[in-house]
């Protein structure tokens, strides 16, 4: 059975004054995904989320909800259809003269009958979750960049939607933050079953969570689609804004961008006679949402920064090349070894992130753990060998299936690794 | 559902004057500000039966308590010194006029007729809009800009209800109440300057203020202040909450624009409507 988008855009055209903004769009937006929207400035992504929310109306086309035209809604089905979305907006719309809490309740005092009590643990619970417990009691001005966005993401979640739309969430944010608000999306997502529309025009950053992409491009869609077949998509657009964003991979990991690894893998193995062997680890922070939950989202970026730098060090050395595959798995290559070679490189490294790298996550992990707190994570890895006419993605699944723990942060109340 | 400035002012493309009919040239100027004007108090007016209409909501209870708070007793202070000054300025120019006719006597009527009738409601009017009026169209202006309004939306609150019905309902009554107060004040005011000072016996004084005043002066300077109160607060939160339309500044400096504008029309309506509400008065 064809899947029924949740929002989709029927030839949408909006100008403004003699301008043309959007020109015919068509898109579909599913159930329980997480939707890109990415373009370059200024290409109309906020424009195109406000006619979700009702804030702009098309000039031509329609905006329908589960087949529905929004423009044709009754004013109860249209209550009911925006109380079920949240928009994150890029600038936060904080209210600047309410504390961070009060701006948190404010929908929950203005749109339901909830008592006061309720109200206060619901709020609580949101900022606890967005690491805003400190701040609470602080108004937006006091807090940093970083913080406001996760206040601004605190209220978009308190009402519980179905339906989230995040107007350039990561924009003006560090790289670590920048992974940690999406890491936050991607857990909540993840936890809530909403569906997320983001726009962006980070595009490295955004492939790890996303499940669909769309591409705006000259006041049209002219891609959507994975992101895997968005790196097929041949266009004029994907060069523009691929070249001038691939950097800011290297920014958190110091690895290979998801693109420029494949490019590396093809040419080097094409290069290989079709019997010689290659193997493949795989890494992973096992548990993330667990590790986020105990340390925060920064914390847990910066473990991941931390695994993905030490591989990078460690696999570079002897030839490997490596990327971040997902928001908290690592690929290596090793084009140049074979299974036996392979595991005595791992197990040499093993030993050496034991020695250097774990100390390192340990000293993090105590610096975010509260004295009480008590949990256990592993870091995993699995190797696997290949040979260039077998499809690597077939053998990066096998060693996924041989994962194993190669380092465990083990709580002895106070935090001791093994 | 709200839409951007440009697309919902029809006013503009209508007006535009067709090249070569000099009809056209000459009546187009006043036709098109005539419709403007005609579309924005069309807009005021459904404003208004919005934002009216909205207050009688549980919800709004502690909105309208603070609204008070900030319109009326923040007011307070500054209302009464210048009642004071007033009844002194009164009291001072009065005694000159009615020595030369050996009616001292009427001072109090003089001054408490002129306070309760006129100056109380207009002045304190005055005062209101520029010390809480200027300051609800920079706050509600700069909400509008910074995309805090549309985030209300977005929320599922009303915009209009959640901002501009607590003003309104906090108008309706701190507006009297402050008018009293400015009444009161003036009145003393008047006594300082034409007993303590120049010598009027105050028995005479406040007798004839007593006497000369009738319940039908009291609720017209109150019906006066109601008026006032509601037109000013509608004005400046009109133009704080449409800023962003404005076709002749962006950001801040609509912001400004709107609060001079605001902060200008309302003093001219407080004089227009008041010899329209005093025509129906006397």
């Amino acid at each position: 059975m064809e899947k029924q988008p949740i929002i989709e855009f029927k030839g949408v055209t909006k100008r403004f004054d003699v301008r043309t903004i959007l020109e015919k769009v068509d898109f579909q937006i599913y159930e329980g995904e997480v939707t890109t929207l990415i373009g370059l400035s200024g290409t109309g992504k906020s424009v195109t989320l406000k006619h979700i929310i009702g804030l702009l109306k098309p000039d031509e086309g329609q905006v329908l909800y589960r087949g529905q035209p929004i423009n044709q809604m009754s004013k109860k089905e249209w209550n009911a259809y925006i109380g079920q979305i949240s928009y994150m907006f890029q600038n936060n719309a904080l209210f600047d003269s309410m504390t961070i809490f009060e701006n948190v309740a404010l929908p929950l005092r203005q749109t339901t009958n909830l008592g006061k009590k309720e109200i206060a643990q619901k709020v609580m619970a949101s900022i606890e979750q967005t690491e805003l417990t400190e701040v609470f009691d602080k108004y937006p001005s006091e807090l940093s960049g970083g913080m406001q966005k996760r206040a601004a993401l605190a209220r978009a979640l308190v009402t519980d939607p179905s339906l989230v739309l995040f107007d350039e969430p990561t924009t003006g944010q560090d790289p670590i933050r920048k992974n940690a608000i999406l890491g936050m999306v991607a857990e909540y997502q993840n936890r809530f079953g909403f569906t997320a529309l983001l726009i962006s025009h980070e595009i490295p950053d955004v492939y790890f969570i996303s499940n669909r992409i769309l591409a705006l491009y000259d006041k049209k869609i002219v891609f959507q689609g994975t992101p895997d077949e968005f790196e097929e998509f041949e266009h004029p657009f994907r060069e523009e804004i691929l070249t001038s964003l691939e950097s800011l991979q290297e920014d958190i990991t110091g690895l290979y961008s998801k693109r420029h690894f494949k490019v590396r893998y093809q040419t080097d193995l094409s290069k290989r006679h079709p019997d010689a062997m290659y193997a493949v680890a795989i890494f992973a922070l096992e548990e993330i949402d667990l590790v986020s939950e105990n340390l925060g989202h920064d914390a847990t970026q910066e473990i991941i920064r931390a695994l993905g730098s030490y591989i990078n060090k460690h696999f570079g050395a002897v030839g490997g090349f490596s990327a971040r595959q997902t928001i908290n798995e690592y690929a290596t290559v090793l084009p140049y070894s074979d299974l036996e070679e392979a595991e005595r490189i791992m197990e040499d490294f093993k030993r050496d992130f034991l020695a250097h790298g774990l100390p390192n996550i340990q000293t993090l992990v105590e610096g975010e753990k509260a004295a009480d707190d008590c949990f256990e994570f592993n870091i995993l890895a699995g190797l696997a060998q290949g040979k260039p006419q077998i499809e690597i993605e077939s053998v990066m699944e096998f060693a996924r299936f041989n994962q194993k723990p190669i380092a465990r942060f083990q709580c002895q109340r106070g935090g001791k690794t093994q | 559902m709200a839409d951007n400035a440009k697309e919902q002012n029809p006013s503009e493309e209508m007006a535009l004057p067709k090249p070569g009919n000099p009809l056209t040239w000459i009546f187009h100027p006043f036709g098109a500000r005539a419709i403007r004007i005609n579309g924005n108090l069309g807009a005021i007016a459904i404003f208004l039966f919005r934002a009216f209409f909205m207050i009688f909501h549980y919800k709004q209870i502690s909105a309208i308590i603070q609204q008070i708070y900030f319109i009326g007793a923040k007011s307070a202070q500054i209302v009464m010194l210048v009642g004071f000054f007033t009844g002194m300025v009164l009291g001072l120019q009065l005694y000159h006029v009615l020595v030369k006719f050996g009616s001292v006597g009427v001072l109090g009527t003089a001054v408490a007729l002129s306070l309760i009738r006129e100056m109380g409601p207009v002045l304190t009017a005055i005062m209101i809009t520029a010390r809480a009026g200027s300051a609800m169209t920079a706050e509600i202006g700069i909400q509008r800009i910074s995309e805090q309004i549309d985030a209300l939306s977005t929320m599922r609150i009303d915009p209009v209800g959640y901002l501009i019905s607590p003003r309104i309902a906090a108008a309706v009554i701190s507006f009297p109440i402050l008018t009293t107060f400015f009444d009161l004040i003036g009145i003393l005011g008047g006594w300082v300057s034409g007993c303590l000072l120049l010598g009027v016996n105050s028995g005479a004084y406040f007798y004839r203020v007593i006497s000369a005043t009738e319940m039908s002066d009291i609720t017209g300077g109150l019906v006066k202040s109601l008026v006032f109160g509601i037109l000013v607060v509608t004005i400046c939160c009109f133009q704080g909450f449409f800023t962003h339309m404005r076709t002749d500044s962006y950001g801040a400096r609509s912001v400004s624009l709107s609060t001079t504008s605001a902060v200008v029309i309302s003093c001219v309506m407080i004089l227009i409507s008041d010899y329209v509400v005093t025509t129906f008065i006397l």
